[in-house]
Parts: C-alpha cells; sequence; structure tokens
C-alpha cells in the first residue's frame, strides 16, 4: 500500500514537474485559492499581487498601503508556489508583484529572466544575503522550527535541542511516537522539499532522521498549518519543520504547544518579493515593496502580519539561525532529474524494512 | 602662414602636447577596458570552464540511466561572481536529460575533457557557454553525455564597466594634469630662444659680437645663421666705413695735386687770360673737393645716425677745440674769433663724430659767408637741462629765408651764388641735430649778420 | 727752415716740394715711412708735412712713435674722410692738420701758426734794407721800432720779399692774399698795399707803384 502511494505521488511529481520545466508551449492553467480585492472600487490605480502566503496574513501591511493611497485598489491573489510560478510563466498571468516563500521557484523566475530589475527604497539596508541581483528581495525571514506537544514533556522527556537529540529520543522511544510524528512531504510540497535537500546538504543526520521517521511511520503534510493543527489537536506529538511564523500566528498562549528551534541549526526561510517582467503596473509593485522594506512596512510585517522582518541582529544573536542561500543553487532542487533522485533516495530511507 | 596673429611657438607646441595627453589618456582608457574585459572574461571563463567540468565528472552511469549529481555549491559558486543568472543542460545525442531544453548549443559535437567556450544568446539574455562531453557506459555502449553551462555577462560587464569608468577617471586626471604639465614644460622648452632673443635685443648698436648664449641643440643652426649674419653685418659696416673713407682718399689725392699744379702755374705766368683760366681750374677743384667732401660727409653721418654711437664728450671743451682748428683760416681772412664758454665743463651723451661735423659746418659756414675783418661769436650757454650753441656772423644775414629752406640739400642762401660749396653744410647740421634729439634754427640777427643756434639735449 | 714733406703721390709731392722751396725753405722728400726714418735719422728738421695714407703703413702709427721721440711739429695732411679722421690724427699728436686740396696759403699759414706755438728760437729773420721782417711773429722792426702785421700784410709782405724790385700785377697779389672763393673788387689789393705802406713808414723800404701794371718793392 506504501509503494503504491509512493508511486501515485512519483506519477505527480513527474506532471508537476512537467509544468515547471516544459518549454514554451500553449498557456497553462493555475489555481488561486483566494481572491481578494482591497481599497475602494473606483480607485484609478491598481496593484494585483499573487502570493503564497494566507490572504489575513497581509491584510494588515496592504490596509495600511492603502490608507496612505487612497487612490488604490489592490488585488491579493492567494496561490500554491507552484501555481504561482506557472501563472508568470507558462499562463503568462499580469500580476504587479509576487510574493512567495518558495525560494527556489522565485530564484527560477529570476534567472529565467521573469523578473524585472528594480531598485525599491530599502532595498540597500537589506544584506547581500536576502537578496539577489536587483530581481529578488527578502521581505521577511522565517526559521523552520520544531513543534512538540507538551505531553511529551509530562512524560519527562526533554526537549530535544539537536537533531541528534531529536532522533535518541525518537529511537528510545519507538511506541510513544510511531505514527503520531509528522513532516513535510517533499513530494507534494515546494518548501517541504526545499527543506529536505537543505537538511540533506546541511547534515548527514538528515538521512538517519528519515530512516527514523520512516520506521515510526511518520504522517507527511502538505502544509505548515494541518501540522500545527495536528500538534495542537493532540493528533501528533512532534512536527519537524514547521514554519515558525505560522505557528506564531495560528497558536494561543495556553496552546500546549512548544516551538523549538533546534540548536545544531535552524533554516530560515526568507520570503521574497519580485516584480515580474510583464507586469502591467511595475511601479506599483515596487512601491508596495518598498514599502513592505520601509520602517513601517517592516513593523507592520512584525506585529499585524506576525512575520518577523529581515533583521540581521537577529543571525548574530541567534548563531543557529541559517537563512537559505538565496542563489540559483537552488535551481538545482528544481531540476528533474536530480529532484528524482533525491526523492528516490528519500523514499528509499523512509521506507527502509 | 603669416597672416594675422603671429603664430605661438609655446602654444602650438602646448596644444600638441595637451593633444598627446588627451590621445594617450584615451588610449589608456580603451587598453584599460579591453584588458578589463579580456581579465574578466578569462577569468570567468576559467570558474564557468571548471562548473562544467565538475557536473560533467559527476556524471554517474546506473543501472536505471544516467545519475546527476548537480551540487547546489557548484552553481552558487557559478553565480557568485557578478550575481550570473545560469542556465545548464545534460543531454544525450540531443535528447535532453535535464535543465534547459533550448539552450544554444555548439554546431560541433562537445569536446571531451577541455571545455570548449561559445557566446550564444538566450531568452533575451547574451550568455557566455561552456560545454564539455563525458563518455558514459550505458546498457553497454560509450556514450557521451553532453554538458552545457551557461551563464549572463551582465556581472561581467558591471566589473568591466567599472574598471572602465576608474581608468576613464584616471584617464581624465592625467589628461586635465597634462594642461598645466604641457604649459610649463613648453615654456621651459623655449626658454633658450627666449634667453637669446633677449641676450641679442638687450646689445647696443655696435654690439656685433657673436651671440655666445649657451643654446640647445635644436637651436645651434639658428644661432649660427645669427651669428654668420652679424659677421655679414659687421663686415658690410666696416666696408661702408673704409670705402667712405677710401673714397675721400680716392678723390681728393688727385685734387690736391690738379689744385697744386695749378697754384704754381698761376705763380709762374704773367698772361692775364690765361691766369683766369687756371684760376677758374683751381676754383672748379675747390668745389669738387668740396662737394666730394660733404656728399661723403654727409652719407657717414646718415649711416652713423642709424648706429648711434653715444660717449659722453664735454661740449665745452669739443667746441673750444674746434673753433681753433679754424683760428687758422679765419685769421687769413683777418676775421676773429670771440669765443664765450660757461665756466664749467658741460657733458653730454652724444657720438662725437657727429657733433664735431655740427660744429665743423657750422663755422665753416659763418666763416664763408661772413665778410673780411669782421668778428665770429661762439657762444655756448647752458638754458635749462640742455645746450644752445650760437654762432654769430656779421655777414649778409639770411634775409628772412626760413630755415626749413636753408637746410634743404643743395639750397644756398642769398649770399652764396658765388662762393663754393654745395649747400649740404647747413643740411648736415640739421641732420645732426634731429638725429641727437636737438634742434637747429638761423636768424637774422639783430644788428645784422646771421644767428645760426644749435641746440641740443644732455642725452 | 727745414722741411720734411712725408707723400706718396710723386705728382703732389713735387708741386708741395717746388712751392716750399720757392719759398726759400729746405725741403727733404720721402715716398713712404722707411725714407721718412732714414730722413729723420739723418737730419734735424723744423716741421714735419705727414701723409697719413702710406704705401707701406698707415701715417698714425708713425706720428705715435715719433711723438713718443722727437718735439718736431708735424702737420697731418690727409685726404680722408674729415668726419672720421681729424679728431683721430690730433689726439694721436699731430700740432694741426690740413685737408687735401688745400691752398698754398693756407699750408703756409698752418706751417707759421704751428711753428710759433712751438716756440723754436730765435726765429728767423729776414733782413731788407733797415727792415727787420719777423714772418712768424709777424713784426716789422725798422730802426729798433717793432710793429705788428696784420694776416694780410704780412703775406703782402713776403710776396714782395720773396723777389724784391720785381713788379707783381695786381691780379698775382690779389691770388696770393685772398682765397679763390672769396669776392674780391679790383681795388682790394689797394687797400692792403695802402696798409703796408703805412707800416713801413720811416724805413728806406717802399712799396712803389707802376702805374698800369703793378707794385714793386723798392729800397
Amino acid at each position: 500500500m506504501r509503494n503504491t502511494r509512493i508511486a501515485t505521488r512519483l506519477g505527480a511529481l513527474a506532471l508537476v514537474l512537467a509544468q515547471i520545466l516544459a518549454q514554451p508551449g500553449g498557456a497553462q492553467s493555475f489555481t488561486i485559492d483566494k481572491d481578494t480585492w482591497f481599497g475602494a472600487p473606483q480607485a484609478r490605480q491598481t496593484l494585483e499581487i499573487i502570493a503564497t502566503a494566507d490572504t489575513e496574513l497581509f491584510a494588515p501591511v496592504i490596509n495600511a498601503y492603502i490608507a496612505q493611497n487612497p487612490d488604490l485598489r489592490i488585488r491579493y491573489s492567494e496561490a500554491p508556489s507552484i501555481d504561482t510560478h506557472i501563472a508568470i510563466t507558462e499562463a503568462g498571468a499580469q500580476f504587479d508583484l509576487v510574493i512567495s516563500s518558495a525560494m527556489d521557484l522565485q530564484i527560477k523566475l529570476a534567472n529565467d529572466g521573469f523578473a524585472a530589475p528594480i531598485a525599491p527604497s530599502g532595498a540597500e539596508s537589506l544584506p547581500d544575503w536576502a537578496r539577489w541581483r536587483d530581481l529578488v528581495f527578502s521581505v521577511a525571514q522565517e526559521p523552520a522550527v520544531l513543534i512538540v506537544h507538551d505531553s511529551v514533556l509530562r512524560a519527562g522527556h526533554a526537549i530535544p535541542r539537536s537533531r541528534h537529540d531529536l532522533i535518541d529520543l525518537l529511537r528510545e522511544n519507538p511506541q510513544m511516537f510511531d505514527g503520531r510524528i509528522g513532516t513535510y512531504d517533499p513530494v507534494t510540497s515546494g518548501v517541504g522539499y526545499m527543506f529536505a535537500t537543505q537538511d540533506a546538504r546541511a547534515t548527514d543526520s538528515f538521512w538517519r532522521l528519515s530512516e527514523v521517521l520512516g520506521r515510526l511511520n511518520a504522517r507527511l503534510f502538505c502544509c505548515s498549518f494541518d501540522m500545527l493543527e495536528a500538534v495542537r489537536a493532540g493528533e501528533l506529538l512532534m512536527a519537524y519543520n514547521v514554519i515558525g511564523s505560522y505557528a506564531a500566528t495560528h497558536l494561543d498562549a495556553d496552546d500546549p504547544v512548544h516551538l523549538i528551534e533546534l540548536q545544531d541549526y535552524t533554516l530560515t526561510l526568507l520570503r521574497t518579493a519580485l516584480v515580474p517582467i510583464n507586469a502591467r503596473a511595475p511601479q506599483q509593485g515596487v512601491d508596495f515593496l518598498s514599502f513592505m522594506l520601509s520602517e513601517q512596512g517592516r513593523r507592520l510585517i512584525a506585529e499585524a502580519a506576525r512575520l518577523p522582518p529581515v533583521d540581521v541582529l537577529e543571525f548574530l544573536n541567534a548563531p543557529h539561525l541559517r537563512p537559505i542561500q538565496l542563489d540559483p543553487g537552488l535551481l538545482t532542487g528544481l531540476d528533474q532529474q536530480i529532484r528524482q533522485q533525491f526523492l528516490n533516495e528519500w523514499t528509499a530511507a523512509m521506507e527502509q524494512p | 602662414m603669416f597672416s594675422g596673429q603671429p603664430r605661438s611657438l609655446r602654444r602650438s607646441l602646448a596644444i600638441q602636447l595637451v593633444v598627446l595627453a588627451a590621445v594617450l589618456a584615451i588610449g589608456l582608457y580603451l587598453a584599460v577596458l579591453y584588458s578589463a574585459q579580456r581579465a574578466s572574461q578569462a577569468t570567468m571563463d576559467a570558474i564557468l570552464g571548471a562548473a562544467t567540468l565538475s557536473m560533467a565528472s559527476n556524471l554517474r552511469a546506473t543501472d536505471q540511466g544516467v545519475r546527476i549529481d548537480l551540487s547546489p555549491s557548484t552553481l552558487s559558486m557559478l553565480s557568485a561572481t557578478g550575481q550570473e543568472r545560469l542556465f545548464y543542460r545534460f543531454a544525450i545525442d540531443g535528447q535532453v536529460l535535464s535543465g534547459y531544453q533550448d539552450l544554444p548549443v555548439l554546431a560541433l559535437p562537445s569536446p571531451a575533457v577541455t571545455p570548449v567556450f561559445y557566446d550564444g544568446s538566450y531568452r533575451g539574455a547574451e550568455l557566455r557557454l561552456a560545454t564539455v562531453s563525458r563518455a558514459l557506459m550505458l546498457d553497454g555502449t560509450l556514450t557521451p553525455v553532453q554538458v552545457i553551462v551557461g551563464h549572463t555577462r551582465d556581472g561581467q560587464r558591471r566589473i568591466a564597466a567599472q574598471l572602465a569608468q576608474n581608468a576613464a577617471i584616471f584617464g581624465l586626471l592625467l589628461f586635465l594634469l597634462s594642461i598645466p604639465l604641457s604649459l610649463v614644460s613648453a615654456g621651459n622648452l623655449l626658454r633658450p630662444i627666449r634667453t637669446i632673443a633677449q641676450a641679442v635685443g638687450r646689445r647696443g648698436a655696435h654690439d656685433l659680437r657673436p651671440v655666445r648664449q649657451p643654446a640647445p641643440t635644436e637651436l645651434l643652426p639658428l644661432v649660427g645663421a645669427l651669428n654668420a649674419f652679424i659677421a655679414r653685418l659687421k663686415a658690410a659696416f666696416h666696408h661702408t666705413e673704409t670705402f667712405l673713407a677710401e673714397a675721400a682718399h680716392h678723390i681728393r689725392t688727385p685734387l690736391a695735386t690738379l689744385r697744386s699744379e695749378g697754384e704754381l702755374l698761376l705763380r709762374t705766368t704773367e698772361d692775364d687770360s690765361q691766369r683766369q683760366h687756371i684760376r677758374r681750374m683751381i676754383r672748379s677743384a675747390d668745389e669738387c673737393a668740396r662737394s666730394a667732401g660733404q656728399l661723403l660727409e654727409h652719407a657717414t653721418i646718415l649711416y652713423r645716425a642709424e648706429q648711434l654711437e653715444q660717449t659722453e664728450i664735454d661740449l665745452r671743451t669739443l667746441t673750444a677745440r674746434m673753433v681753433e682748428r679754424f683760428r687758422t683760416i679765419a685769421e687769413m681772412r683777418e676775421m676773429s674769433f670771440t669765443l664765450s664758454l660757461p665756466d664749467t665743463a658741460c657733458p653730454i651723451q652724444a657720438d662725437q663724430v657727429l657733433l664735431e661735423a655740427a660744429l665743423r659746418n657750422l663755422l665753416d659756414n659763418a666763416i664763408k659767408y661772413a665778410p673780411s675783418e669782421t668778428d665770429i661769436h661762439v657762444t655756448l650757454t647752458q638754458p635749462g637741462t640742455g645746450y644752445r650753441l650760437c654762432v654769430r656772423d656779421h655777414g649778409p644775414g639770411i634775409g628772412g629765408v626760413p630755415t626749413a629752406q636753408l637746410v634743404r640739400r643743395f639750397q644756398r642762401g642769398l649770399a652764396a651764388e658765388h662762393i663754393v660749396g654745395a649747400g649740404l653744410g647747413l643740411t648736415i647740421v640739421q641732420e645732426v641735430a634731429e638725429t641727437l634729439g636737438g634742434s637747429f634754427s638761423i636768424t637774422d640777427a639783430t644788428g645784422g649778420g646771421a644767428c645760426a643756434t644749435l641746440e641740443l639735449p644732455q642725452g | 727752415m727745414r722741411f720734411l714733406l712725408i707723400e706718396d703721390n710723386p705728382n703732389l709731392a713735387q708741386t708741395v716740394l717746388s712751392q716750399l722751396s720757392a719759398e726759400g725753405h729746405g725741403v727733404d722728400h720721402a715716398f713712404n715711412l722707411a725714407e721718412a726714418e732714414a730722413c729723420l735719422a739723418a737730419a734735424r728738421y723744423d716741421l714735419i708735412l705727414l701723409d697719413i695714407t702710406l704705401p707701406d703703413g698707415d701715417g698714425r702709427g708713425f706720428l705715435k712713435r715719433r711723438r713718443a721721440q722727437i718735439d718736431t711739429p708735424i702737420i697731418v695732411m690727409t685726404a680722408r674722410s674729415e668726419v672720421s679722421d681729424r679728431v683721430g690724427t690730433l689726439d694721436l699728436g699731430a700740432d694741426d692738420y690740413i685737408t687735401k686740396p688745400f691752398d698754398f696759403e693756407e699750408l703756409k699759414a698752418r706751417c707759421r701758426a704751428v711753428l710759433r706755438r712751438q716756440g723754436r728760437s730765435p726765429s728767423p729773420v729776414q733782413q731788407f734794407a733797415d727792415v727787420s721782417f719777423n714772418p712768424l711773429e709777424a713784426t716789422l722792426t725798422i730802426a729798433g721800432d717793432t710793429r705788428a702785421l696784420r694776416n694780410r700784410e704780412l703775406r703782402l709782405l713776403e710776396v714782395l720779399l720773396a723777389a724784391p724790385g720785381m713788379i707783381f700785377s695786381k691780379d698775382q697779389l690779389c691770388d696770393r692774399l685772398f682765397s679763390f672763393d672769396e669776392a674780391v673788387s679790383d681795388n682790394a689789393i689797394e687797400v692792403y698795399v695802402a696798409r703796408l705802406r703805412r707800416k713801413l713808414d720811416g724805413s728806406r723800404a717802399r712799396i712803389e707803384t707802376v702805374r698800369g701794371i703793378g707794385y714793386k718793392l723798392v729800397a
């Protein structure tokens, strides 16, 4: 049964990659989860944003921006990262700004010439690792954390500080964690795949962890939100590589959930923005990006959207935080062959008898 | 070429130097631009080649086919230099295994071992590409797998542009610096010319020594020509002086013989009509000698006026001596000089030869036109800063004829019809007066006779 | 008086020689500087007449040399440009100069003036009847009474004394007393004859008028 599932997944993967890497062809369809218009309908100027983040997350930022620009209406289209990519490339849809946490796809857009060179004000304060050329700019940095249910602590276990600790904990308590641990499915989730490849690049422990997770029949998720809900509901005791910002947004103070930044390293995702080359109103996109990079924008992102804005000091204070390198190195992750090889190896690791 | 403003050698030289500097600066700029492009290209190619080789060497043949092991680090590194956009492709016999399918390819098969570089255009960007192939044993057949890696050249161009800009700034500074330097060096180069010109310009009228100022090699022909010219001029002057003296000698010596013979003849001849002839002959000889003398004297004065030889002379002593020279002749006509001189010396800066000529002609004229047994008053006074020499006779006067007419060449006064002389005497006095910056006038004196007045500045 | 004439032009030299001899002077003639040196070595002269341009050298060199050795007066005769020569020769020690061509009367006058200035004593005196004539001093002495002669009186007496008893026409006398460029009336000579007669008053010497012919000096 498991083999079937994986085979099915691989089939889906082939389809997706075929879409991503398809060479010029007919217009492709893409899915938009939610389309929201902000601002006065009669406003003469329009800004169209396509983004992977929840609409609610960015709504305060957008509203604050519209308050300053009353003659502007903003369309916020929420879409999965792959659909976002397809919308800009094959579908030829016209958006003025793309905000996505899928760094690899953003880089690929820029690398393949779909991003316009821009110079938003405030970009000069971004560190080099938070931007690529004059094409891709980070608006938030989001660590991938380990979520632990309070019952684990109550059972007398110490909170794992590193992947080594985590592996030991899981190995020593197979009965406790069997079927009650979750992580991203790299096959269906772009972010999950990126985390997996970055982990594989960063440490040898990843493969041991994968074996352990496979043996404990870890559940695979598409999204951080689902994992978070599962932990909160007590279905899961732990979830690995959950985007921390979601947790911060969605958890209440009294929820029995702990967010752990592993001390050997904690991958930090960069949420990035770019202005597509075919934008109808590229200057609107640039202006909004400038707003997000401004002092006010950063504060709104931090306080209202509850996303950590790009902050060099954060990395100085917490040396375990490790930003994912924003450059064409990410392209390898999107390579069909390589992806397939990686997923084959990952599947093999997960399905160790 | 010689119309309008004279050409400034210094300016031309400075302009040429500045133009040269501009050419050098532009040349420097182009050279830096070229070598910067070459150097950055070479660097980028080296990295691109290494990345391509690394990607090719990580290819593995497996049961499932080709295994591509593409390290993100390789791409990161490749992109890092100038943050280039990257494209790659793995293919077997045109069938793309992975990467960008439509990357530009070489017409020739990709070589093994050493990558080949080429330029191409892809998705609106200019790419630098490298390709290499690696043979893998697939299904029992050795199959070449082609690897192509390309990157944009924006960063490289930025680096080159930055270098070029620096070179341009440096070139511009060099050029700006060259302007004052060119002016200074042009001035320095031409200084010897100025030095020589000043040295020659400072010379007195009679300084005909060759130019001895040290001159650079290039100016030696000019200095040589100048010295040769000076030597010729000197010879010409000398020749003129010698000629005038010789001419007088050659005219006067036979005239002297003629006159002496005539006198002798006159004494021994008693026939009145013959004596009359002889007398006319002697008179002609006198006239001839006098004319020749005055003509030559006139020529000498004109020639000397061109190159005054100023020395300090005591006009009082000179006047006394000149009068003394004429005393004998005056006595023969039973005339006498009354000389009135200042008590002290009368220094004057003048050409002695000219001054003597003027005095001689004044006195000669007075003796000639005054009747026998009269007095000639010579008075030297010092009114103001100059001198006034007055020769007053008791002759017939000039009958109100203006001085300007009297001093005209070959013009004689009323009284002169039967007196030997070419009439150049007063002309000579007038010319000397003008040359020495003074004036000359003849007026009818109150109480009869003429008064010739020579006014001279001290110098 | 003994003169040395240094003159390279034979014709001119000959005429000057003749005239000076006619005046009763002894004259030696040298054609060049070498001959002149020889003459000077052999005899003493009262006056030297020196031509400036000579075949074996410039007279100025000779002048300078001689001036250092002897005090014989020297009169330079020059045919060169008056402008360039005169001062130079005087500065070099000539006592006077005369420019060729010259009136012989002028030469004589200059010689007289030079000799007088030089103050050579005793002055030669010519004696005629009871008259002593000193041409250098320009005086006549008759019975101890010395009378000064004016220039033309002196020259007239000289002419007449050169040949006492000989009749000189007015014309001849005019030629000797006046220069050729002077306007002379016919009776001008009579004025000077009358003056000289007055100077000769009280002596046996007298000037007789030969009517229609001229004058002669008799005693």
